[in-house]
């Protein structure tokens, strides 16, 4: 009996190192495609930043905080994903004021237009890397569309199991530790794609009511901000495309909501002149987001707002920061300019 | 709540760990309680129909018992005193009353099962005719058919039949009578257990045993890689040439002919092993329903092997009264002069199996397709049957190739592809479909289209067709190997690595979560 109960637990230690081991294996990589990799990067930087930018691809690829350190020496961190929705933003901003608390948040408005779970793969980009807490439960339970189930995010193995017989080389390289691809969340594009359907706009919508549900997640996104004394502020990054159109009808709504509640609302569809950004060398996807050039003049015209408007412009940090700050500059030089 | 979903899986640990923890008087109510629970995640309202087939069960066997006792209690008291004949009279009267009782019990449970599972399909044959006559159609009612419902009415009939001819005594008991009804494991595909064997394992104590919990366990695990590995990765090619028949013609149907096979065999017993492996982590034993069918030499032999629970009731309950009826028995009677004893018994012999194999058909659903796969298995079967000094002469003449190993198993081979071809009227679902589609069959246009490529353009690819072959190669082996669990049992740490693979491939080769279509078990829609 008892070599029995031995060998039983001896089975269950190998099922577990097995399961550990088969799970590093099949979970997905993104070595093709890195805005998989940008949640779990924040955790190694988290901690005294002066402004966290949060929202969906258009604040990571619209804000260098490497840059706005440079030029403005505000040290800020872009927890932003594709696609990323309203309740992903507000529970990761709760999770980021379990590791600090910034003087500013800057939420960018796009992803009000979804009430409901989207897709599973932006799903999993945004949320796979967040560290467990009650906050990435929710953020999960949240977020999951019809099939996903929350244990599959418990053990991501029993979602990418069918992987087993698709691996490459770069699953084994990366089987207990990611590459790193972002610049304090910045994801850089160093691509030029001008613009080519400037004229077209977004199609006709029946109702034009952003969701309540996104609503109602702002609301929480406010209250916390509040709770933590920290500011909210929104954003509407300059990219238009017809793609993902912003109708004046929800800036209206965004509007009308921040003047109730007091917050600042910076729409830049109209002021990429002012910003200097040319959509014939500043995107890197014919005018859907911004390349690191178009990035640079925008971080920068931001940098000067939050001077001007919102008292970044006496704060002072120690020895230690600086010097981290310009590492960071470095290394993103060294990529941009490769 | 599926076998495979994560929930049932859930349960079933609370449920382990819950049974064991209760003390051994209340574990049956424990078991009760468990199966409520996992009948209620199917649906609160279908519990009206559960609890009307253990209430009228119990009303029907109770009085059945009551009139029988008061026979018995009758005779005796009149024993001296009452002639043989007046005694067997009484007995008669008797008879036929309780007679009366069951017939209430089988056409309010049958009718109740009718209706649900039969209305729909009624009223869209009548609306045909009635479209014959330029009349107007009535409108198909679209009634929901409980968790199971063919498998504890089936079960729970059984049990009063055999309360009718006294072979068990009735449970006094109504919630010990309602665990035998809803005993979770096996609700939703069987097997379809007798009372007499079921029920007093069920209300008895059971302690953890090691024994029974591992094989229990390992049973579990068995027939999640059937189900998870086999069954649901097969289903993948075959729902693309099902989606669009048109396209997959010839050779395509064969080898979808083959593929349903292999799919449903290791769907159902999947299935099977997993409710057996269950009872058995508990103590108790439930009713094999397969013994290996697919090495069956003939047809009556297969279904000796396959779905044995099924087969043994309507054999019990249908059969057997069925030839031994009165119009049965004058039948045999008037053709017995005419034809001879062997003639006029086999008239009768299959006349019974034509309404056997018609119930079965019906039994497994409302569809020609079924009731033209039940009356062709028993062609099939009674032609086998008129062949035999056929075929006794030909093993006669020919000994040596007869008993050779590669007659046996080419009479497999045929055996298998014969009941594959009729199977596949379940998977058409459509009669002239399916006869239509056995016609192209038999040109094999396409066989080189599916070894150049034409089968990687099924929804699989080369991996997913090497991990079936795999699996098939692994349950092949294991269905050789007699009494395995025993001989593994005895060397533990063979045992313990045997496991830990077989769970690993399931979790790494099922075909489950994300992409995959969350199927559910064949046998679950009877």
């Amino acid at each position: 009996m008892k070599k029995r109960i031995i060998t039983g637990i001896c089975a269950v230690l190998i099922t577990a190192l097995l399961l550990v081991i088969l799970n590093g294996l099949v979970v997905p990589k993104y070595t093709d495609n890195a805005e998989g990799l940008l949640t779990r990067e924040y955790y190694d930087e988290a901690g005294d930043h002066d402004v966290i930018f949060v929202g969906d691809c258009e604040v990571y690829e619209s804000f260098i905080p490497a840059y706005l350190w440079e030029k403005h020496g505000i040290s800020s961190y872009v927890r932003g994903n594709a696609q990323q929705l309203v309740w992903q933003s507000y529970y990761m901003l709760e999770d980021t004021f379990r590791y600090e608390t910034p003087k500013a948040v800057v939420f960018n408005v796009l992803a009000l237009k979804y009430g409901e779970p989207q897709s599973e793969a932006y799903n999993r980009m945004t949320l796979d890397g967040m560290k467990w807490s009650q906050s990435k439960i929710e953020a999960i339970k949240a977020s999951m569309t019809e099939d996903e189930a929350l244990i599959e995010y418990m053990l991501p193995m029993l979602r990418f199991h069918s992987r087993i017989t698709q691996l490459t080389r770069d699953d084994f390289k990366y089987i207990f530790n990611a590459k790193k691809v972002s610049h304090s969340g910045y994801l850089m594009q160093k691509g030029i794609v001008p613009m080519t359907s400037a004229e077209e706009q977004g199609r006709n919508l029946r109702d034009y009511t952003l969701p309540q549900t996104a609503m109602d997640y702002l609301e929480k996104m406010r209250l916390l901000c509040q709770e933590n004394g920290t500011e909210l502020i929104l954003i509407k990054s300059p990219t238009n495309s017809w793609a993902y159109w912003w109708y004046e009808e929800w800036d209206e709504q965004v509007r009308e909501y921040s003047k109730e509640n007091g917050l600042a609302y910076y729409n830049f569809i109209d002021d990429v002149e002012e910003i200097g950004i040319d959509y014939n060398t500043d995107t890197y996807d014919a005018g859907v987001h911004l390349n690191v050039y178009g990035a640079e003049k925008m971080t920068d015209y931001f940098g000067k707002m939050l001077k001007e408007n919102h008292g970044f412009d006496e704060i002072e940090h120690s020895q230690a920061v600086a010097s981290a700050w310009n590492a960071r500059v470095e290394e993103y030089y060294k990529e941009r300019n490769e | 709540m599926l076998f495979t979903s994560y929930t049932f899986i859930a349960f079933l640990c609370v449920m382990l760990a819950a049974y064991f923890l209760t003390p051994k008087r209340a574990q049956w109510i424990t078991l009760l309680v468990g199966s409520y629970v996992f009948y209620a995640f199917a649906g609160a309202w279908y519990f009206v129909f559960i609890l009307f087939t253990t209430v009228s069960a119990y009303i029907i066997s109770r009085l059945l018992h009551r009139v029988k006792q008061k026979e018995d209690e009758y005779i005796s008291s009149v024993k001296d005193t009452l002639g043989k004949e007046e005694r067997k009279a009484y007995r008669a009267r008797s008879k036929k009353k309780r007679f009366n009782i069951l017939l209430w019990g089988l056409v309010l449970n049958f009718g109740v099962l009718a209706v649900l599972k039969y209305t729909a399909f009624a009223v869209t044959n009548a609306n045909n005719i009635l479209a014959l006559f330029g009349k107007e159609a009535i409108s198909v009612p679209s009634l929901l058919l409980p968790m199971g419902i063919s498998f504890y009415t089936f079960q729970t009939c059984g049990y009063l039949i055999d309360v009718y001819r006294a072979k068990v005594e009735p449970e006094k008991n109504i919630a010990k009578l309602a665990l035998f009804v809803s005993f979770f494991p096996q609700i939703v595909q069987g097997p379809i257990s007798r009372f007499g064997e079921l029920h007093e394992q069920l209300v008895a104590p059971h302690k953890f045993d090691l024994k029974n919990f591992t094989f229990g366990v390992q049973r579990i695990l068995w027939g999640f890689f059937k189900k998870l590995v086999i069954a649901d990765r097969v289903l993948v090619a075959m729902n693309t040439m099902l989606d669009a028949p048109e396209n997959y013609k010839g050779a395509y149907v064969l080898l979808l002919v083959i593929l349903y096979s292999i799919q449903i065999y290791a769907d159902f017993t999947g299935g099977i092993d997993i409710t057996i492996g269950i009872a058995e982590a508990m103590g108790i034993r439930l009713a094999e329903n397969f013994d290996r069918p697919f090495s069956s030499k003939s047809t009556k032999e297969y279904w000796r092997r396959w779905h044995i629970t099924m087969g043994s009731w309507f054999r019990d309950y249908i059969f057997v009264p069925i030839s031994v009826t009165r119009p049965m028995l004058r039948l045999n009677k008037a053709l017995t002069p005419k034809c001879g004893r062997l003639v006029a018994s086999k008239v009768v012999a299959y006349t019974a199996r034509t309404v056997t194999w018609l119930a079965t058909g019906i039994w497994h659903g409302a569809g020609w397709n079924f009731i033209v796969w039940g009356l062709l298995n028993c062609l099939v079967i009674i032609v086998s049957e008129s062949f035999e000094p056929l075929y006794k002469k030909f093993h006669d003449k020919f000994p040596r190739l007869t008993s050779s190993s590669a007659y046996g198993v080419f009479m497999s081979v045929r055996t298998f592809l014969l009941m594959s071809v009729i199977r596949s009227l379940d998977c058409y679902r459509n009669v002239p479909l399916t006869f239509s589609m056995w016609a192209s069959m038999l040109t094999f246009k396409g066989i080189g289209d599916i070894f150049s490529g034409g089968a990687l353009e099924l929804g699989l690819g080369v991996s997913d067709f090497l991990i079936i072959f795999i699996a098939i190669a692994v349950v092949f082996v294991v269905s050789k190997i007699s009494d395995i669990r025993e001989k593994l049992y005895q060397r533990p740490v063979l045992s313990a690595a045997l496991c830990v693979t077989l769970f690993i491939s399931i979790i790494m080769f099922g075909a489950y979560s994300v992409g995959y279509d969350a199927s559910q078990f064949i046998y679950n829609q009877f």
